[in-house]
Formats: structure tokens, C-alpha cells, sequence
């Protein structure tokens, strides 16, 4: 996984509350068996209509917001289904910041597989942030955002900081703990399926 | 202090514990699909590495699955592929699968628990967030995602951090048993919750409305723990729980001996207690209709839609969420719920496509038809319930109603196959997700226990079923 990166770009404000993981990565792209090409389908729904036209309306295609690295979004973000097609989508078309008030938790741990930093910040903040039309600078090392105001610290587990600026293999990781997991599989009681 | 049943499984799984840190927690069942695995086997392959527990490993394919005959070649090419990857990997990973042909194939979450894979006091995990299902027979039951999914395959552990526990406490006798399911119970449950009232924790559903539940309906009660925002629901097993998984095909041997650990460990001490608590009384629970994009914009069938003003309680973004929500399901306030004309019926889902859905269902439809506006179908939830349903004539039933009857699998719940709606159709569905788009790109879904949605077909509109004869 690629070690993260501060990041310093103007933030896409998506002012809605409860986006789902739906409208994140629509179903009909689900079905391709590799990681990378999502980018062109976030929000597809909301991008185009049914003859893929671009709806002018929605955020992300207003050209203002090209080359935006930073989402800010309304509470209760990436709820629903597990599909981690969402963060590969967001992954690919740019964003490595993604702000809200709070995260669904299974998008919340997708997230830091794939080098994406989730911030959750008090809403009144997220009010604020979602008015913000200068750049935005998030630094992980110190926790802190910066914007042309003011400096916004932020809360982070130490554990998922160092991975993600570490960019650490979790599965190598948990190799080095290879004779636990042996010495775990010689005492369980629940049998093989087969 | 007493332990809840959560605490008592997480700290049996426990391989490695660390201070602030996540802990690594062993895996008993890894349950895998066609959808969110491929690019886990990919990691795998990139790497070098095998999957280290086969044993405990088991496919199917149920998400982009035809529901209609089989024997003819898949239409949707990308489909085919995913289904063929799947095929791939299991052979070349060891890993049983229960193919498009096989006679235990279905909805993975169904599948599991009718298989006697799914145990009590286990961990359970799979690449899809409604793996909460299997917490109905007391597992710690968990969705995932891929990059998780890999590492399980890889470890057979996952580092995760300790959630926090939820009460949910139905209490009282059930009057209505007939009208009044456990669909209605969870729609109400996350009604009242938010759909994000229980995220970060473990819910416990408990209280004399759960014990009282067979195991299909406790089972579409922590289905959708995940739409209140749990990361798992479960209940404690009892004798129903063991009965229920007695001589299904992959019980274990040693069941018994199983059994009586079960009995003694896995309960809640009377003295533990939990971060958070809900309390509702079962008979304050009526027929549920969803009217918005969420499973939380939910009333009772005999109210009118609410007001985004009076949904949103003063919470201006509730409010505007309300109003996109009421926009896009072409709703007013006021309205009626039984004065909603719907188009199109879905009976299936892992939510509501067990044995026990479609009887009850049936009830409704016999000697009926399908009123002359509404298509209506019914996906049984696996070929077993298929089968098992068939040889109670109850297919004869919805076909001489006019429902389709089709093969198993995921199919209009999420529409990844040709099981879709048109832009601006309304469905009375029995699944678990009314978000925008959910069930086919404009399609409006209104989420449904399968009484309700029987008798929305018959109607063509929605109807209170407590004022029909269902004894």
C-alpha cells in the first residue's frame, strides 16, 4: 500500500447526510474483477442520467472542484453495503481525504486498507469545512488541517496513523504473529466445516 | 462483573491482544461469493501466498446469479466472467464451492445456517455486510470488506477493534403473530435507533418478543443490524438455536457434546451490563412500510407520510435528506400508505426468502391473483428453500396468482443481475436497502415484510394485513 501524503487542495463539499455505499459505486460496476478504473464510475447515478448526459447540478461536475483531493461530506458516510468498490472508487478518481461528522464502520476501516484517510470531525466543524473555498492543507503527522482561518486538529487511533503513513502490509504484519495463531488453532473447539 | 454473550465470544478469540490497538481475533468460518473475492484471490496470488484454512472455507454464487432457467448460457458477460473467477479460485485454492448447479447453492447467508455451517459461539465473517444474519444463532457474525477478505484467507484472523455493546430489547407476547413480523420488529427497531444509532457497537436483541421468534425470523431480525449501523447483531442460542442446526448436512460430529458447552457459556451473566440500551414493547408494533432512502424513513401502515419537518425533529440535514428522499420516491406528505400504488412485488433477499417467509406469504396469495397492474415474483433464498417450498405445492400457489418462480439467489435485491426495476417502477420488497437506484437505476423501493408485500400485490396497492384472516 502506498504510504499516505499531506495533502493541500480545495475541498468537494457533498452537503448530504447518510451516503450510502450505492451511490458511492452503483451495482453495475461491482462485477469487474480487478482493483483499479473505478474512479469514472463514482456517483455514477448522480454524475449522468439515463442517457448519460452529465447532470450539471451535482458537485462533482462542476470544474471548480477538479483535481480536489479532499471530500467533505455529511454524517453517517459510506453506510450500507460492504463493497470496498466505494474506496477504490474515490481512491481512483482522486480524493485521499474524506470528512465527516461520522463513517459508516465497515467503509471507515476500508479506507485505511487502501491508503484513504477518514476524518471525523465535530458537524459544526464539517458545517464550516463544507463552506470552505480556499485550499485546505491535511497534515496526518501532526493531525491537524489547515485552512486560511484556522488550524483544526483532529483525533486518530496511533495504531492506524502508523499504517497509514507507514503504508504497512497488514497481512505481512500479521505474519510475524504466525505461532500465536498456531498455538489459537491448537486449543479451538469449533470443528473444520469438511 | 458479568460478561455479555459479545464479550464472551470476542474473548475467546483473541489471539493477540494489544494496548490501544486493535486486537487479532480468529476467524471460524469465512464465507465467500463471486462479488467481493476476486481481487482478495488476486492479493493472494501477487504475493505467493495460499489460503491457510480451507477447512474453513467455504463459496457460492448468489449475488449476479440468473434466477431464471439455468441450463440456458448467461446473457451479462461480466457476470459470466465473475462467476468463472470464482470457479477459478476455488479450484485453485482448495476451497468447497456450492456452484450454479449445486443443489445447496443460494444466498450465502441462507445457505450457511440451513448447511449447519454456521455455529453458535463462532466467528463468522464474509465480504458482504449482511453477514449480521448468522448472529441469530449466537456467532459474532461480521461484513466485511475485500482487502479484509484477504487477509482472512490469508491468517484466518482479522485485527479489529473492540465494539462497543447495544441492548435492543423487544419485551411483551406477541398478539398479532400473523400480521406483525419480525420484519415489521427490525424496521421499527431501526426507525426508532437512526440508521446510524448503532454504529460502532454490537447490538444483543433480547427480551421475550426475540425468544419467542423461530430461527427464520430471528434471522431477518439481525440481518439488518447493518441498516441500523451495527457492526453485528446477535441472539443468544437456546433450544430452537441447537434444534434448528441438529443433522444438517456439515454439522459437526461432536454436535452434541457442542451442544452442552453452548447451553452453560453462551448467555449474557445477569450482572453484565451494555453501553447502550433500546427498549420496545412489542405490541406498539404494527405492520412497517418504508416511504424514503433509507431503511430508517419508515411509518406504520395506517399513518400518513410524515412532513420533512416533522421526520428531521429540527435537524436541518434530516430535513433535506427527508425532501430529497420524498423527491425522489415521487411521495407527498400526507399521503396514506395504503393509498401508495406500487407496480412491481419482490419476495426474496437473505432478509426475507427463508421457508418460513414464503409460507406465510402464501397464506395471503392462495386462491388469489395478482392484481392486473403489478408484476410480482418470488426468488426463494436458496435452492433448498426452492425445493422445500415446491414439495409443500407452494410454488403452484404464487404461480396460479400469477407470480413468477424463480431460481435462487440475491437477484432484485440489489439487482446485479437482469432482476431489475425500470426507471420510476415502485416495488413493495421484501429485502433489506430502499437507497436510491438499490433495486435498478430511478426504481422505487418500498421495504416490506412478505405478508405486506403479498398482499400489496393482490391489491395492487398497500394494505394493513392485520384486517385480513391470516389463521
Amino acid at each position: 500500500m502506498k504510504p499516505f501524503e499531506n495533502v493541500k487542495s480545495i475541498v468537494t463539499p457533498l452537503d448530504m447526510v447518510n451516503v450510502d455505499t450505492d451511490q458511492i459505486i452503483p451495482k453495475q460496476f461491482l462485477k469487474l474483477v480487478q482493483k483499479s478504473g473505478f474512479g469514472k464510475f463514482l456517483f455514477f447515478n448522480w454524475r449522468y442520467d439515463e442517457n448519460k448526459n452529465i447532470k450539471s447540478d451535482f458537485i462533482l461536475n462542476d470544474s471548480k472542484y477538479d483535481g480536489s483531493k479532499i471530500l467533505v461530506a455529511g454524517d453517517n458516510f459510506g453506510c450500507g453495503s460492504s463493497r470496498e468498490h466505494a474506496v477504490w472508487a474515490l481512491d481512483d478518481y482522486g480524493f485521499s481525504v474524506i470528512i465527516s461528522s461520522s463513517f459508516a464502520d465497515i467503509f471507515f476501516s476500508n479506507c485505511f486498507k487502501n491508503g484513504i484517510l477518514p476524518i471525523s470531525l465535530n458537524s459544526k466543524i464539517v458545517e464550516k469545512l463544507l463552506q470552505e473555498t480556499n485550499s485546505v492543507e491535511v497534515d496526518l503527522e501532526n493531525q491537524i488541517i489547515k485552512t486560511s482561518s484556522e488550524e483544526i486538529s483532529f483525533e486518530i487511533n496511533s495504531h492506524k496513523k502508523k499504517i497509514l503513513l507507514e503504508g504497512l502490509d497488514d497481512v505481512a504484519q500479521t505474519f510475524q504473529f504466525e505461532d500465536k495463531i498456531r498455538a489459537f488453532e491448537e486449543k479451538s473447539t469449533i470443528p473444520s466445516v469438511l | 462483573m458479568g460478561k455479555t454473550l459479545f464479550e464472551k465470544i470476542w474473548e475467546s478469540h483473541i489471539v493477540v491482544e494489544k494496548q490501544n490497538e486493535p486486537d487479532l481475533i480468529y476467524i471460524d468460518r469465512h464465507l465467500v461469493h463471486e462479488v467481493t473475492s476476486p481481487q482478495a484471490f488476486d492479493g493472494l496470488r501477487m504475493n505467493n501466498r495460499k489460503v491457510r484454512r480451507p477447512d474453513l472455507t467455504i463459496a457460492t454464487m448468489d449475488h449476479n446469479v440468473p434466477t431464471t432457467n439455468r441450463s440456458l448460457p448467461m446473457l451479462d458477460e461480466t457476470s459470466s466472467i465473475q462467476i468463472k473467477t470464482l470457479e477459478n479460485n476455488c479450484k485453485d485454492f482448495g476451497i468447497k464451492l456450492f456452484d450454479i448447479n449445486s443443489p445447496n447453492q443460494g444466498i450465502v447467508h441462507v445457505i450457511g445456517p440451513q448447511l449447519g455451517i454456521t455455529l453458535p459461539g463462532s466467528t463468522i465473517v464474509c465480504g458482504d455486510s449482511h453477514t449480521s444474519t448468522h448472529g441469530a444463532f449466537g456467532a459474532l457474525a461480521l461484513g466485511i470488506g475485500t482487502s479484509e477478505v484477504e487477509h482472512v484467507l490469508a491468517s484466518q484472523t482479522l485485527w479489529l477493534e473492540k465494539p462497543k455493546t447495544f441492548e435492543v430489547r423487544v419485551e411483551g407476547k406477541r398478539k398479532n403473530t400473523h400480521a406483525v413480523t419480525a420484519k415489521d420488529i427490525i424496521l421499527s427497531i431501526i426507525k426508532n435507533i437512526g440508521t446510524a444509532g448503532g454504529t460502532g457497537t454490537v447490538i444483543e436483541y433480547r427480551g421475550e418478543g426475540i425468544s419467542d421468534l423461530s430461527m427464520d425470523q430471528r434471522m431477518t431480525i439481525c440481518n439488518m443490524s447493518i441498516e441500523g449501523g451495527a457492526r453485528a447483531g446477535l441472539i443468544a442460542p437456546d433450544e430452537k438455536t441447537f434444534d434448528y442446526l441438529r443433522n444438517r448436512e456439515y454439522t459437526p460430529k461432536n454436535y452434541e457434546s457442542l451442544v452442552d458447552s453452548w447451553r452453560d457459556d453462551l448467555k449474557t451473566d445477569s450482572d453484565a451490563t451494555f453501553d447502550k440500551q433500546f427498549i420496545l414493547d412489542i405490541n406498539d408494533i404494527t405492520p412497517q412500510v418504508s416511504w424514503g432512502t433509507n431503511p430508517g424513513m419508515t411509518c406504520d401502515v395506517d399513518e400518513p407520510i410524515p412532513s420533512p419537518d416533522e421526520f428531521s425533529n429540527g435537524d436541518p440535514n434530516q430535513k433535506k435528506g427527508a425532501e430529497k428522499a420524498l423527491e425522489y420516491m415521487d411521495l407527498k406528505p400526507g399521503t396514506m400508505i395504503e393509498d401508495i400504488k406500487i407496480d412491481r412485488v419482490f419476495i426474496g433477499s437473505c432478509t426475507n426468502a427463508r421457508l418460513e417467509d414464503l409460507i406465510e406469504a402464501s397464506k395471503i396469495i392462495q386462491g388469489q391473483k395478482v392484481a392486473s397492474n403489478v408484476s410480482a415474483m418470488v426468488v426463494p433464498g436458496s435452492q433448498m428453500v426452492k425445493k422445500q417450498a415446491e414439495e409443500m405445492g407452494l410454488d403452484k400457489i404464487f404461480t396460479d396468482a400469477n407470480f413468477e418462480w424463480r431460481e435462487a439467489g440475491c437477484s432484485m435485491c440489489l439487482g446485479m443481475n437482469p432482476d431489475i426495476l425500470s426507471p420510476g417502477e415502485r416495488c413493495a420488497s421484501t429485502s433489506n436497502r430502499n437507497f436510491e437506484g438499490r433495486q435498478g437505476n430511478g426504481g422505487r423501493t418500498h421495504l416490506v415484510s412478505p405478508v405486506m408485500a403479498a398482499a400489496a400485490a393482490i391489491n395492487g396497492h398497500f394494505v394493513d394485513v392485520r384486517k385480513l384472516d391470516l389463521n
